[in-house]
C-alpha cells in the first residue's frame, strides 16, 4: 500500500526527516512512535500529500505522490494533529463540504456524510455548530472528515491528543474498527496507545527510522529476548526448573516470594507463553498471572527514542 | 459542483455568518456616507457630474481598504486555524483554492459596493444622474476592488497570520498606489512606466468621470491576474518548504 524509499525533508538547512525507507501493507494498522519533534508529523504530512519530500520517492497504491498527487489525495484521509474544522459550520454541513471537496459526487455527498457521522458517533450532534462541540466530539468530527470519502489509507496524527480516558478508550475502539476497511497509519508519543492499536510499530528518532516491527520484535531486537512475567502459587525453585525445561526459554529467575506465591522473570527467544503456562500447570503450580513484561516495550522505546547509549 | 464553486460557497457562508463580514460592510457604508455628505454634497453648489466624480473618488479609497480587510483573512485565517491542510490534502489544485476564495471576496465586496448605490441616487433629488456615468463609475470601483483584493490575497498567502497578512497586503497596495509619486522624480522612460503601473492615479481617473478606456480595463484585469498567479505560486511553493 505504501512504499517509502530514501525520503528526506529539509526545512531550509535543517533536516526534519530522513532518509527513511519503509513499506506498509494493505490492511495494516501501523504506529509511528517517537518523541515530540522526532519527525512523525513531517512523515505523515508527506504521506498525506500536504508536504512534498526534498528527495526520495513515495508511492501510495503504486501512485507517485509528486507526479500523481491528485490521484493519491483521493486515496488518503488525513487527520492532522489539530482537527481542521470550521467553527461556523454545522457538523452535517462540514462533512458534506469535505465529501464534495474530496471528490464524492454531490448526489452522494449527503449519504456519505451521514455514514461517516454514524461511524464516528457524531450523528447525534450533526446539527450543532462545530464551534460549540467539546474536544472529544471535535476530534471525532476530525476523524469523520478523514473517512467521509472512504479512503484506502487513513492517516491520523496524534488522534488521542486532548482526550479524556473514556474518550481515549472510545477512540481506540473506533480506530481498531477502521482496520477492517482501511490501512491505518497513526502517530503518537504515547506508547500505551500504540501498543493497544497497532500491528506494527515504526520508531522514529531525530528524523531517522531507528526500528520497525511488532512489539515483540522490537523488544527482542533491543534485549535479544522476550521477557515474560509470571506469578505462580508454589515454590520458586520448582517454577524456575519447570520454566527452564520449556523449549526457547533462555533464562528464568525468581524476583520475589511471599505467602506461598512466587514472582518469576522468564527470558525467551520467542513468544513461549502458551508452552510455559502448560508446563507450569503440569508441574503442579497454580498460574495466577502470565504476561509479557509491561516495562519491556517502554524500556525499548526509551532506548530507541533517546539513543541506546544515552538511555543506558 | 467543482472545487472553485465549493470553496466559493463555503467562503460566502463564512462572510455571511461571521461578524467580520458585517463589521467591514457597516464600516465601509458608514464612512462612504460620511465622506459623501461632508465632501461630495457639502460646500458650494456643484454640477451632478462633479458630485458623482467626488463620490467615486472617495468610494475608491473605501473600496480598497475594504478589499484589504476582506482579503487578509482568506488564506491566513485558514493557516492560523489549521484548516488550510484540509484544502491542501484534497484532490484540488492551488489555483482552485485561490480562485474560489478570490471570487467569494469579490462577490461580497460587490454586495457592499452596490449597497452604496443610494448615495449617488440622492443626486436625483436636485439634479440629474447619468446612468452611463453611474455604471462606468461602479465598474471602475469593481475593477479597482478586484485588483486590491488580489493584492491582499497575496499578502494572505505569504503571511503566517491575519495581522501580518493585512500589513503585507496594505504595504503592497500602498506601494502600487504611490508609484505615481516615484514617477515624478524619475526620468523618462522609467517615469512613463511608473505612471502606467500606478494603481489609481492614471487608470481610475477616467472612471470617475464616466469614461472607459479599454487600456484601463485591461490594466486592472492584468494586475488582478498577476497577483492571483503570485498567490497560487506562493501556496505551491509552501509545499516544498
Amino acid at each position: 500500500m505504501i512504499q517509502v524509499q530514501d525520503v528526506t525533508k529539509l526545512y531550509g538547512e535543517r533536516r526534519a526527516l530522513g532518509p527513511v525507507s519503509f513499506q506498509v501493507s494493505a490492511g495494516d494498522v501501523v504506529g509511528f512512535l517517537g518523541l515530540n519533534g522526532a519527525g512523525k508529523s513531517t512523515a505523515l504530512r508527506i504521506l498525506a500529500c500536504d508536504l512534498l519530500p526534498s528527495s526520495g520517492e513515495v508511492r501510495i497504491d503504486g501512485k507517485d505522490i509528486v507526479d500523481q498527487a491528485l490521484d493519491v489525495r483521493t486515496l488518503v484521509g488525513f487527520l492532522p494533529d489539530r482537527p481542521p474544522l470550521y467553527p461556523e459550520m454545522t457538523v452535517a454541513e462540514y462533512l458534506r463540504f469535505v465529501a464534495c471537496l474530496r471528490g464524492v459526487p454531490a448526489a452522494h455527498a449527503g449519504e456519505r456524510a451521514d455514514e461517516a457521522a454514524r461511524r464516528t458517533h457524531v450523528d447525534r450532534v450533526a446539527g450543532a455548530m462545530i464551534g460549540s462541540l467539546s474536544q472529544g466530539y471535535a476530534q471525532r468530527v476530525g476523524i469523520a472528515q478523514a473517512i467521509v470519502h472512504r479512503p484506502r489509507l487513513l492517516i491520523l496524527d496524534e488522534p488521542f491528543t486532548g482526550l479524556d480516558p473514556v474518550q481515549i478508550i472510545e477512540m481506540r475502539a473506533l480506530i481498531r474498527g477502521f482496520a477492517r476497511e482501511h490501512t491505518v497509519l497513526l502517530s503518537s508519543h504515547n506508547l500505551g496507545e500504540i501498543r493497544e492499536i497497532c500491528d506494527r510499530i515504526l520508531v522514529i528518532r531525530a528524523g531517522a527510522l531507528v526500528a520497525a516491527g511488532t512489539e515483540a520484535e522490537l523488544t527482542a531486537h533491543m534485549h535479544g529476548a522476550l521477557r515474560i512475567e509470571v506469578t505462580v502459587r508454589g515454590s520458586g525453585a520448582t517454577a524456575c526448573a519447570s520454566a527452564l525445561r520449556v523449549a526457547g526459554v533462555t533464562g528464568a529467575r525468581v524476583r520475589a516470594e511471599r505467602e506461598g506465591l512466587c514472582d518469576l522473570e522468564v527470558d525467551a527467544g520467542d513468544d513461549v507463553r502458551e508452552a510455559l503456562c502448560r508446563d507450569l500447570v503440569s508441574a503442579g503450580l497454580g498460574v495466577l498471572r502470565l504476561d509479557r513484561a509491561q516495562r519491556e516495550l517502554e524500556q525499548a522505546f526509551m532506548e530507541l527514542s533517546r539513543g541506546e547509549g544515552e538511555a543506558a | 459542483m467543482n472545487a472553485v464553486g465549493l470553496i466559493f460557497r463555503r467562503e460566502m457562508g463564512a462572510f455571511l455568518r461571521s461578524p467580520i463580514g458585517y463589521v467591514i460592510a457597516a464600516t465601509v457604508l458608514c464612512i462612504d456616507g460620511l465622506l459623501y455628505n461632508a465632501f461630495a454634497l457639502g460646500g458650494r453648489p456643484r454640477l451632478s457630474a462633479e458630485v458623482m466624480h467626488d463620490f467615486f473618488y472617495f468610494s475608491s479609497g473605501t473600496t480598497m481598504v475594504a478589499a484589504i480587510f476582506l482579503a487578509m483573512r482568506l488564506l491566513a485565517e485558514e493557516r492560523q486555524m489549521g484548516t488550510l491542510v484540509l484544502l491542501r490534502t484534497a484532490p484540488i489544485r492551488e489555483r482552485d483554492i485561490v480562485l474560489g476564495k478570490f471570487l467569494s471576496a469579490l462577490c461580497y465586496l460587490t454586495l457592499i459596493t452596490v449597497a452604496t448605490l443610494h448615495l449617488p441616487l440622492l443626486v436625483m433629488v436636485h439634479g440629474k444622474v447619468s446612468w452611463g456615468h453611474l455604471f462606468v463609475g461602479y465598474s471602475g470601483l469593481m475593477l479597482l476592488g478586484a485588483a486590491a483584493l488580489a493584492i491582499g490575497l497575496l499578502g494572505s498567502a505569504l503571511a503566517p497570520n491575519q495581522l501580518v497578512a493585512g500589513v503585507t497586503g496594505a504595504g503592497l497596495l500602498v506601494l502600487m498606489l504611490v508609484l505615481w509619486l516615484a514617477a515624478r522624480v524619475a526620468d523618462p522612460p522609467v517615469r512613463g512606466l511608473l505612471e502606467q503601473l500606478a494603481l489609481h492615479a492614471r487608470h481610475f481617473a477616467p472612471f470617475m468621470d464616466g469614461v472607459v478606456h479599454l487600456r484601463d480595463v485591461f490594466y486592472y484585469l492584468a494586475v488582478t491576474f498577476f497577483f492571483l498567479v503570485c498567490s497560487t505560486k506562493a501556496l505551491e511553493v509552501r509545499r516544498w518548504r
